[in-house]
């Protein structure tokens, strides 16, 4: 089946299976969903173990991690952006790169507060 | 357009392909002047959804960052707010979430694949979960009415959890509860009204899909519907952990949470 695919490709130049700089369109197999799915839910359980350990300030390192992997599963899978033009992948990256620039130089401020005005002698 | 596989060269591999996946070959119908080809017209509506998706982060962002400035200063108090929520609860809304995630992605597949009954079918199922994690969401809220826990409307925690004096002397004041409180209406309430939204466009595209409208190649409109939901759903998973598990998990611990 998947050779019959590959020669009305080449005939139809559609549905090509690696997809270019612009994205032609990809029909994703269902079966790819379902695997997606099953790793959410692992990482939702692991989600739950990790909060059950006590392990200080490193809880919500890992918290945060485990939340990235889901999050990162669901833009490239779900939302298709595995399978997008460059441009997409990038728009996708600068939301991203737009969220770390928000929390950084805002945090920049509150953490320099204490800091004396003057540097002290 | 429609009438490919009904010409002389219906038995060719390329007329089968095209019988099977009739909404891919049948994209001039839906092509708009202003684009030269379906590809561009394709990637164009991808980036304005996009677009409009950083915006909806960079608004989310904001409230996550005051979430983390206060849980910053006030983690103790952040973790007495925590122990309020019912960690069962969050953990059967974030599986309905993703759940929903997964049958919205099936319905994008569906009209792709120009299965009209499918595509409507999970766009309910869809629908279902959604009112489902409000369902749930207003159980919470209700719960904590009763607690006395909203501030500004009913605030009554002060009166009902007088603050030991090691904890005064620790720093620890009400009033970084109340904070916490503040911030957990304020994210999750933004976020139901997300939700929301997402419940009325699912329903109106589930109406529009039985009448055919996402058929013949016109699939874009439920994939964009798509990348708003799945966003919607990105949002929670981050909001749970945060909000839910500052004290940890402890189902079997004295008082359980």
């Amino acid at each position: 089946m998947a050779r019959d695919h590959a020669a009305v490709d080449r005939l139809t130049h559609e549905h090509v299976e690696d997809v270019g700089s612009h994205g032609e369109h990809h029909v994703v197999p269902l079966l790819v969903y379902y695997k997606v799915f099953a790793a959410l839910m692992v990482l939702l359980i692991l989600t739950l173990a990790a909060a059950a350990v006590e392990l200080g300030p490193f809880n919500i390192v890992i918290a945060m991690t485990i939340a990235v992997a889901k999050a990162v599963l669901v833009v490239l899978y779900f939302m298709h952006v595995r399978w997008s033009s460059q441009l997409v992948k990038f728009f996708a990256g600068a939301t991203f790169f737009w969220l770390m620039i928000l929390f950084s130089l805002t945090m920049a401020d509150y953490f320099s507060r204490q800091w004396p005005a003057v540097p002290q002698l | 357009m429609a009438t490919e596989t009904t010409t002389h060269t219906a038995g060719t591999p390329a007329a089968t392909h095209a019988a099977a996946h009739p909404a891919v070959h049948d994209e001039h119908a839906v092509l708009h002047h202003h684009f030269d080809d379906m590809q561009q017209q394709r990637e164009c509506t991808s980036l304005g959804m996009w677009l409009f998706l950083a915006t909806e982060v960079m608004m989310f962002g904001g409230l996550f960052f005051a979430y983390s400035l206060y849980r910053w200063r006030f983690l103790p108090a952040f973790m007495v707010g925590s122990g309020h929520l019912d960690i069962t609860l969050g953990t059967i809304n974030t599986f309905v979430l993703l759940f929903s995630s997964l049958t919205m992605a099936i319905a994008v597949h569906a009209a792709v694949e120009g299965k009209k009954q499918t595509l409507v079918v999970f766009l309910g199922i869809t629908w279902l979960l959604g009112a489902t994690f409000l369902g749930i969401k207003a159980v919470e809220w209700s719960h904590d009415y009763h607690l006395g826990l909203i501030p500004a409307l009913n605030w009554t925690y002060y009166e009902t959890n007088p603050v030991e004096d090691s904890l005064l002397k620790a720093g620890i004041g009400p009033q970084q509860v109340l904070m916490y409180f503040v911030v957990y209406f304020s994210m999750t309430g933004l976020h139901a009204i997300h939700m929301i939204v997402g419940l009325l466009v699912v329903g109106y595209f589930m109406w529009l899909g039985h009448r055919g409208h996402f058929m013949r190649g016109n699939d874009q409109p439920v994939e964009i519907l798509g990348l708003y939901w799945h966003l919607v759903d990105i949002i929670w998973i981050f909001l749970f952990p945060l909000l839910y598990l500052i004290a940890g998990f402890h189902p079997f611990a004295k008082g359980g949470h």
